[in-house]
């Protein structure tokens, strides 16, 4: 396959977070503003306990507690080009690039791990938003393209996690082109009759949701997350109206036929389990805190 | 003639000489070829050198030219017995989007494409080629037409982006633009694309997603327009041109990349200076694509379309 420009090597995720105590210890929450303790906060999958506001949550934290045992195998995603550009804004992309990884410590936007979840194996795709908001780079088509390859090879689903500001503007054209070169990973799940889920979190918006994030076998958000093509203050400015209230919310787009369910974070588990389990036509799940599979997942070759 | 502000001076020689055609016009007496003459060799020669080297945010400025051939245009010159076909079969038909069967070089076929309208009126009833999720839905169902019929599919790409309004997203306006890209890349019939004007973003992408893409010399696709950009990571609108420069979306750009697979040179000082010249240019380059792919059988072509999208990035314009 030629457009593997590089490999990372595959490594398996150690039960440890690799975010240090955090600078402040109390989080405050924007919805409500309740101050919450971070770990807390972290117990709760960054839900606020007194409102039930979903913040970001690093893919990596999310997978944490989504497969069983916490255990996943992290699939290397080809590396590509580093500044196709030479873009240049008032900071040079590279530069912006390395601040990302700095705070983040991924390596791109996207990250894709194998696991198992109420133990079927299962690929997640999971999108971070805190890596320069999630924007839908090369290495973002990328994560998708080698997670659906593993996907196809080992017969299992796919789920997605999307959350971005939209395209990747330093890549120009060529984060643009992430939109064919998503839809032709997920033709080749569904081709493959494996199933495909999506789960927006807030905020999925632009060219993100506009491919790969609105193809899903079935269409999952988190509460009150934003879910949009145009942002609400482009609409606004180009309307010149005030638009209403949970406009472009998953509620809003639940009722607008555009979601099949809006599900809580500490729900999710248990409703992939279910979910992927029937679309498989595999036995019921056992629910609970399974615990790691036997065998942490085969490398992949 | 609507002049670019960069036109200026090609506008006062011009204006000139027609004045002067004017006076002499007016007073048999006068004898003004010679001056008239001279100003107009100055003008041809002030308008070579003017679009010798557009840099991008003059390109974007071209490509938006309002006296630029449009997608009707397109239509009427390039194709016989054009037959337009009207609605999403959900909801409304979308203006904005021209599509239908007709011929080309007597072969029936399928065209879609953005249409900006040419006069206030016809601009606003074509939303200036912005596109809602109608329009996609209707492009949908006539990509599904032409490959139950075994037409081939011309797209002309032509547009600001997607419209960003509120009924376009309650209606799913990101749903229909992935299904359109999803469709473009599902159908087994020829699909080629020619970007006649802008190419704005995802709006573009659901139609531009093709066997062969084809650009005019000056026109641009991006990933988002230049003052958008300016305002997003320059925090200033005004910083559209130095944004135009950064995000490489001129055709010269696109074909380095392997994104745009041909160049279709426009006539000396832009395709709104001779518009049939221009149409029978991108009539030729159709002609060329379909032929490129039109041997192939239905599985490889969409295999090749697809490995096509799956290698894009392999190429940088730093060294
Ligand atoms: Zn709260």
């Amino acid at each position: 396959m030629n457009w593997i420009s590089n490999y990372v090597r595959p490594k398996i995720n150690s039960l440890f977070s690799r975010r240090e105590v955090p600078e402040n210890l109390w989080v405050k929450c924007p919805a409500c503003g309740t101050m919450l303790f971070h770990r807390e906060l972290e117990d709760a999958l960054n839900v606020c306990t007194s409102c039930g506001h979903h913040m970001a949550i690093s893919p990596r934290d999310r997978f944490r507690a989504l497969f069983d045992g916490g255990v996943f195998l992290e699939l290397p995603v080809p590396v590509p080009v580093a500044d196709p550009l030479g873009f240049r804004d008032q900071k040079k992309y590279p530069d912006r690039l390395r601040e990302a990884r700095k705070k983040t410590g991924e390596d791109g936007a996207m990250l894709v791990a194998e696991g198992e979840i109420g133990r079927l194996k299962t690929i997640c795709i999971g999108q971070d938003f805190a890596f320069m908001a999630g924007s839908m780079g090369m290495q973002v088509g990328n994560a998708i393209i080698a997670g659906v390859e593993r996907a196809v090879q080992e017969r299992c689903p796919v789920v997605l996690f999307a959350a971005a500001g939209g395209a990747r503007m330093q890549e120009g054209i060529l984060s643009l082109m992430q939109m064919p070169r998503s839809t032709v990973a997920v033709q080749m799940l569904k081709e493959a009759g494996l199933p495909y889920v999506v789960v927006l979190t807030d905020p999925t918006t632009g060219g993100v949701t506009a491919s790969y994030a609105m193809l899903g076998d079935v269409q999952i958000a988190e509460p009150g997350a934003l879910i949009c093509f145009a942002g609400p203050r482009v609409i606004e400015q180009t309307i010149r109206e005030t638009l209403p209230d949970g406009f472009q919310r998953a509620e809003y787009l639940l009722d607008h036929g555009m979601l099949d369910r809006v599900v809580a974070r500490k729900e999710m588990r248990e409703e992939l389990a279910r979910l992927l389990r029937l679309l498989t036509n595999s036995t019921p799940p056992v629910f609970g805190d399974l615990p790691a599979p036997e065998a942490i997942p085969a490398l992949p070759r | 003639m609507t002049y670019l502000d960069f036109e200026k001076g090609l506008a006062e020689i011009e204006g000139k000489a027609e004045e002067l055609r004017a006076l002499a016009r007016a007073n048999s007496e006068m004898d003004v070829d010679q001056e008239a003459l001279a100003l107009d060799a100055k003008a041809a020669a002030l308008l070579v050198e003017l679009y010798k080297n557009l840099n991008p945010w003059r390109k974007c400025q071209v490509a938006r030219h309002p006296d630029r051939p449009h997608c009707k245009d397109y239509v009427e010159g390039l194709f016989t017995e054009w037959t337009p076909l009207a609605g999403d079969r959900n909801f409304a038909d979308d203006q904005a989007i021209m599509g239908g069967l007709a011929r080309f070089d007597d072969r029936p076929v399928v065209v879609i494409g953005h249409e900006k309208g040419n006069d206030t009126k016809s601009r606003i009833e074509r939303n200036f080629g912005m596109a809602r999720p109608e329009g996609y839905r209707k492009a949908i169902r006539l990509m599904d037409l032409a490959d139950r019929f075994n037409l081939p599919v011309i797209t002309l790409v032509d547009t600001p982006g997607a419209y960003p309004g509120k009924g376009a997203e309650e209606r799913g306006q990101a749903e229909a633009i992935a299904r359109s890209t999803e469709k473009c890349l599902a159908i087994g019939v020829p699909l080629v694309s020619v970007v006649i004007g802008e190419g704005g973003s995802g709006g573009a992408v659901a139609f531009a997603t093709a066997d062969r893409l084809a650009m005019l010399e000056h026109s641009i696709y991006s990933v988002i327009s230049p003052e958008g950009c300016a305002s997003i990571l320059w925090k200033d609108a005004e910083k559209m041109r130095e944004a135009a420069e950064a995000l490489k979306l001129t055709a010269q750009d696109l074909f380095a990349l392997g994104i745009c697979d041909r160049i279709i040179f426009e006539p000396v000082g832009g395709a709104q200076r001779d518009k049939d010249e221009t149409i029978s240019r991108v009539g030729e380059a159709i002609r060329g694509m379909l032929g490129e792919v039109d041997q192939m059988d239905r599985e490889s072509r969409r295999a090749a379309r697809r490995r096509k999208y799956l290698d894009m990035g392999s190429k940088s314009l730093v060294a």
